[in-house]
C-alpha cells in the first residue's frame, strides 16, 4: 500500500526550546498510529505542524506524494480531518450546523444535501438526537463526537487526533474510543496523540513512543505496551498505568 | 402655561426628527469606519505605522472634548469649502463615534475563543473565510450590549451641536425657553422626557434583538 502521509525530518523551535528534532514517519492508507510520550514532549506540535497550525522550522509534510506549504495550506487542511484535546466547536451553532457548515461554505455543497450528509455523519457518532442541540447543551463526550463528525464532513483522507480524551472524564472517555475504534475499522487513516492504552492496543497498528521531540522507539502495541526495548518507554508506560 | 408647550410640540417633534436624523447617521459611519479600524487592530499588520496611526486616532478622538472636534470640524472645513452646520456635526460626531466603535468591536473580537478560529482554519477555511462564517457573528453577540451604550451616548451627544446652530431638539428647547422667560423647568422637562422616550424605544430594539440572537451557554453568568 501507498504512503498517504509522509512526514520527513520535522524541526521546530520555541524560542529556545527544542520541541521537535528531526521528526521522520509516514501512514499507509487505512493505518492508525498512536503518539505516547510525556507532556512537553512534542506530540501535538507534531500534529499542528502536520496540517501547518504551527509551522515547522525545517523538514516537509506530504499529503498523499503533494508537499505542504504555505501556498497550498488551505486545500491541503480539507484533506486532513483535526480534532482537538478541547473540542472548539462552534458555540453559535447547533450540532448539525457544526458538521455542515464546512461543506457548505467551503465546498459549496448545497444546503439540504449537506445537511443529509451531516445527519448520517451525527448518526454515525450515535447523536442522530442532538442535531439541534447547541455545544453548552452537550456533555464533554458527546461534543467530541460531534467534533469528529465535524471533522469527518470534509471527507478527509487522514485524521489527526489531539488528545482526544484528556478533556474527558473515565465513563465519557469510553464513547469516544467507542467511535474512534469504529473509524480505524472501517479503514480511515489516523495518526492519534493518546494515552488510551485501551484503544492503542485494539486500534493502533504502530505505537510510537515520543520524548523530548524524537522518537525513542516504535513498534506493534503489544510489543511497546508488553517488552519495550528503551528504558524510558518503560518508565513512562509504567507511569501512566499506575494512573 | 400649557398652551406654550401645546403649540410648539410640532416644532419640538420636528426637532427630534433632525436629532434623529444626525443620530443615524453618526452612527453608521461611525459603525463602518469603527468596524474597518477594528479589524486592522486585530487582523491588520502588525507594522508601527498602521498600529501607531490608529492608536493615536483613537486617543485623540476620545481624549478631546465634542464641543472642540465639533468647532473645529465646522469652523475648519468652512473656512476651506462651503459646508452645511448639519453636515459638518455628522461628520465630526461620526468620525469620533468610530473611535467608541472600534473600542467596541476590537474588544469583541478579541473575546472570541481562540479556539473557535483555530477549528475553522483546521477545516480549511481562509482567513477571510474564518473571519467572516465565524468571528463576526460571534463578535456581534459580544458587541451588541456595549454598542446599545454607544447608541445612548451617542443620542444625548447630538443635543450639543445646536452650538454650530443645526435647529435639532435642544436647539429649539432653547429658542422655546428664549422666546418666553420663567419656563425653563417646564420646556427642558418635555425635552427630556423625549430624549428619553427616543432613548428607550432604541434600547428597546436593541435588548431585542440582543435576545434574538443569544444561544445556550453564550455568556452565561456563574451566581
Amino acid at each position: 500500500m501507498s504512503e498517504i502521509l509522509t512526514i520527513d525530518n520535522l524541526w521546530k523551535s520555541y524560542d529556545s526550546e527544542q520541541v521537535l528534532c528531526g521528526i521522520s514517519m509516514s501512514l499507509k492508507k487505512g493505518e492508525t498510529k498512536v503518539l505516547v510520550g510525556p507532556s512537553g514532549s512534542g506530540k501535538s506540535t507534531l500534529l499542528r505542524c502536520v496540517n501547518r497550525l504551527t509551522a515547522p522550522d525545517g523538514g516537509l509534510v506530504k499529503l498523499a506524494g503533494v508537499e505542504v506549504g504555505e501556498g497550498n495550506v488551505n486545500e491541503i487542511r480539507r484533506r486532513i480531518g483535526f480534532v482537538f484535546q478541547d473540542f472548539n466547536l462552534f458555540l453559535h451553532l447547533t450540532a448539525i450546523e457544526n458538521v455542515y457548515v464546512a461543506p457548505v461554505k467551503i465546498k459549496r455543497e448545497s444546503k439540504p444535501v449537506a445537511r443529509r450528509k451531516a445527519m448520517a455523519l451525527l448518526d454515525r457518532v450515535g447523536l442522530a438526537d442532538k442535531a439541534d442541540a447547541y455545544p453548552a447543551q452537550l456533555s464533554g463526550g458527546q461534543q467530541q463526537r460531534v467534533s469528529i463528525a465535524r471533522a469527518l464532513s470534509m471527507e478527509p483522507e487522514v485524521m489527526l487526533f489531539d488528545e482526544p480524551t484528556s478533556a474527558l472524564d473515565p465513563e465519557l472517555t469510553q464513547e469516544v474510543v467507542k467511535v474512534m475504534s469504529d473509524l480505524a475499522d472501517d479503514g480511515m487513516t489516523m495518526l492519534v496523540v493518546s494515552h488510551e492504552m485501551g484503544f492503542a492496543r485494539d486500534a493502533a497498528d504502530e505505537v510510537l513512543f515520543m520524548e523530548k521531540g524524537v522518537i525513542v522507539e516504535c513498534g506493534p502495541p503489544e510489543k511497546i505496551f508488553g517488552r519495550p526495548d528503551n528504558v524510558r518507554t518503560k518508565a513512562f508506560l509504567r507511569l501512566i498505568s499506575e494512573a | 402655561m400649557p398652551s406654550l408647550i401645546t403649540g410648539n410640540i410640532l416644532y419640538l417633534i420636528r426637532g427630534i426628527g433632525v436629532s434623529l436624523e444626525i443620530l443615524l447617521s453618526l452612527l453608521v459611519i461611525g459603525f463602518v469606519l469603527g468596524s474597518l479600524i477594528a479589524f486592522a487592530q486585530v487582523y491588520g499588520p502588525n507594522k508601527w505605522y498602521v498600529q501607531g496611526v490608529l492608536r493615536v486616532y483613537d486617543r485623540v478622538l476620545r481624549g478631546v472634548p465634542i464641543l472642540i472636534l465639533l468647532f473645529t470640524c465646522y469652523f475648519g472645513i468652512s473656512g476651506v469649502i462651503n459646508i452645511p452646520p448639519m453636515l459638518a456635526a455628522i461628520l465630526a460626531l461620526g468620525v469620533r463615534s468610530s473611535a467608541y466603535q472600534a473600542q467596541i468591536f476590537r474588544s469583541a473580537l478579541q473575546s472570541i475563543p481562540p479556539g473557535q478560529l483555530r477549528a475553522a482554519r483546521a477545516l480549511g477555511f481562509t482567513q477571510r473565510g474564518a473571519i467572516t462564517t465565524f468571528a463576526i457573528p460571534i463578535a456581534f453577540r459580544y458587541a451588541i450590549g456595549p454598542w446599545t451604550n454607544e447608541f445612548s451616548s451617542e443620542l444625548k451627544a447630538t443635543s450639543l451641536v445646536y452650538v454650530i446652530g443645526v435647529s435639532e431638539l435642544m436647539d429649539r428647547a432653547n429658542n422655546i425657553v428664549s422666546n418666553a422667560a420663567g419656563h425653563i423647568l417646564l420646556v427642558f422637562g418635555v425635552t427630556a422626557f423625549l430624549y428619553l422616550f427616543v432613548n428607550k424605544i432604541g434600547n428597546s430594539l436593541l435588548y431585542a434583538l440582543e435576545r434574538q440572537i443569544r444561544f445556550p451557554g453564550f455568556e452565561e453568568v456563574a451566581r
